[in-house]
């Protein structure tokens, strides 16, 4: 298992949940929304009442890149590498790595890799 | 009430300053500004300046006054990305209409190119993104706008040949302008065969990264020059990360627009000069067909049909936009308000348009992030 720090308080639950191979997303307990990023409140109803829950993983892909040039030291040895971001079947984005040629609308499911001392979350072909 | 008008405006060449930091390509631009607009330095009572990303200084506008020699009533920076020149010019607008200031110089530079590594600028960069959802994943700025790009396109059905239509546009402008970082003439074979930096953008759809700076005044009473009113302004600000953009169609956008426009009591068809933020090709083509001046994936078609050009019912970023003009943070988004105030005075040289009588001005920061339109109209 893999130790990951959190940016923020406000992440801690998806970034530890990541070192797990939990895939969690923040829930609106007075409207029912699910939350895309992490927030102080309701992206969808302004309640101060979200709570994280764990996600299926399965989702259809909103939309998609092929990096061919990456931003740091740690990347340039995956380029190229894909990323996506998918629309999950809870109601929730996230940006995360993806099976090369995917396309979008295509339905996809949730994997995890290690690399450079993170859990990142890879999505592929159902 | 009062009016506001821009009064001047001055700038660097854009491209590689060796040596300078960003105080001296400030400076540089603001004694042009001063000079165009006929205005001492004690005239001057307001400064809005930018950020730079290679002088993370706190308090960077007082810095730049005590180093430039003025002492103004009203003083501080603004930080909204791309957008925070066209939010300074906003402010300054709203400083001079309420009668707080007389004069507002508006400014900012930066040596982006030569002051750091081209990797440490786009680590800088990329930190635009969600630090704990997005960033971890090696998403770069670029990556961002592919990501934007691709939806954009799957919905609308833009094609890659549209968007490189726009960077030889871009390239064909700058050419004209002896102040332009990119000058070797592009065709779209060349943007479309240039290597991909995140699909579908290639090389030639992405802006370049410069030294440079820009200034403008905006006054009350303009000492020269024609009368360039700040007729209407209107900002929208939907959200941080593309993650958490929920419509490709409503980034901000239009309500921004819509805001100036009442504002200046126009209409889109009484627009005849384009100046817009086009940090990509597929940010200029979006906003143009989410404000309104062409329909979904018609922006292109309008191109061929030499709307844009400068015999044009529209010209658009006459000086080469961020594309080939060059980019150098803050200042970048300001160089189309200066180009439209040149074409507004006939001092455009080769570039030089029909005088405008009305302009639009937009700038996007973030990944279409923060939004501020702007319209300027000529006065009698």
């Amino acid at each position: 298992m893999v130790d990951m720090v959190a940016s923020s308080s406000l992440a801690k639950s998806f970034v530890e949940g990541l070192s797990q191979h939990r895939l969690m997303y923040q829930h609106c307990d007075a409207c029912g929304a699910a939350q895309t990023l992490a927030h102080y409140a309701c992206q969808k109803c302004g309640a101060e009442l979200l709570r994280w829950k764990e996600s299926k993983g399965v989702g259809t892909v909103h939309s998609v890149t092929e990096v061919g040039r990456a931003p740091s030291d740690a990347f340039k040895a995956l380029a190229p590498y894909t990323l996506a971001i998918v629309s999950l079947e809870e109601g929730f984005n996230l940006m995360a790595h993806a099976q090369a040629g995917l396309r979008i609308q295509e339905k996809v499911k949730a994997t995890y890799f290690d690399h450079d001392g993170r859990v990142l979350v890879r999505f592929v072909r159902v | 009430m009062r009016n506001a008008y821009i009064a001047g405006v001055g700038n660097t060449s854009f491209g590689r300053h060796e040596g300078q930091n960003a105080l001296d390509l400030m400076a540089q631009a603001a004694s042009a500004a001063l000079h165009g607009a006929q205005l001492n330095r004690n005239e001057i009572d307001g400064v809005l300046s930018g950020y730079a990303t290679t002088m993370p200084h706190l308090m960077l506008s007082t810095l730049f006054c005590e180093k430039f020699s003025i002492q103004p009533n009203y003083c501080h920076s603004l930080q909204v990305g791309g957008a925070t020149g066209a939010a300074m010019l906003m402010l300054a607008r709203e400083l001079v209409v309420s009668g707080r200031c007389q004069n507002v110089l508006v400014v900012a530079g930066e040596n982006r190119l030569s002051g750091q590594t081209r990797d440490s600028s786009i680590q800088t960069l990329a930190q635009v993104g969600d630090a704990d959802f997005e960033v971890p994943n090696g998403a770069s700025v670029p990556a961002y706008y592919g990501l934007m790009a691709s939806r954009y396109m799957h919905q609308t059905g833009v094609t890659q040949e549209d968007l490189a239509q726009f960077a030889v546009l871009m390239r064909n402008n700058a050419i004209r302008h002896p102040d332009s970082h990119l000058t070797s003439p592009i065709t779209v074979a060349d943007v479309v065969a240039s290597k991909t930096i995140a699909a579908p953008l290639k090389l030639m759809d992405c802006c370049p990264i410069s030294d440079g700076a820009m200034a403008l005044v905006v006054s009350a009473d303009p000492k020269v020059g024609v009368r360039v009113k700040m007729a209407g302004a209107g900002q929208a600000h939907l959200h941080q990360h593309l993650t958490a953009m929920t419509d490709v169609l409503d980034t901000g956008a239009a309500r921004a627009a819509r805001q100036a426009f009442k504002q200046a009591n126009l209409q889109i068809a009484d627009i005849d000069y384009l100046g817009i933020y086009d940090s990509f090709t597929i940010t200029l083509v979006m906003l143009l067909e989410e404000i309104g001046f062409a329909p979904r994936a018609g922006a292109a078609e309008r191109l061929r049909q030499g709307d844009f050009s400068a015999t044009g019912s529209l010209p658009l970023n006459t000086h080469g936009g961020l594309l080939s003009f060059g980019h150098c943070g803050v200042a970048g988004g300001m160089a189309h308000a200066v180009e439209a105030y040149r074409q507004f005075n006939n001092a455009a040289g080769v570039r030089q348009v029909k005088p405008p009588k009305h302009a639009y001005v937009h700038a996007d920061g973030g990944v279409m992030s923060s939004h501020v339109s702007l319209i300027l109209s000529r006065e009698g």
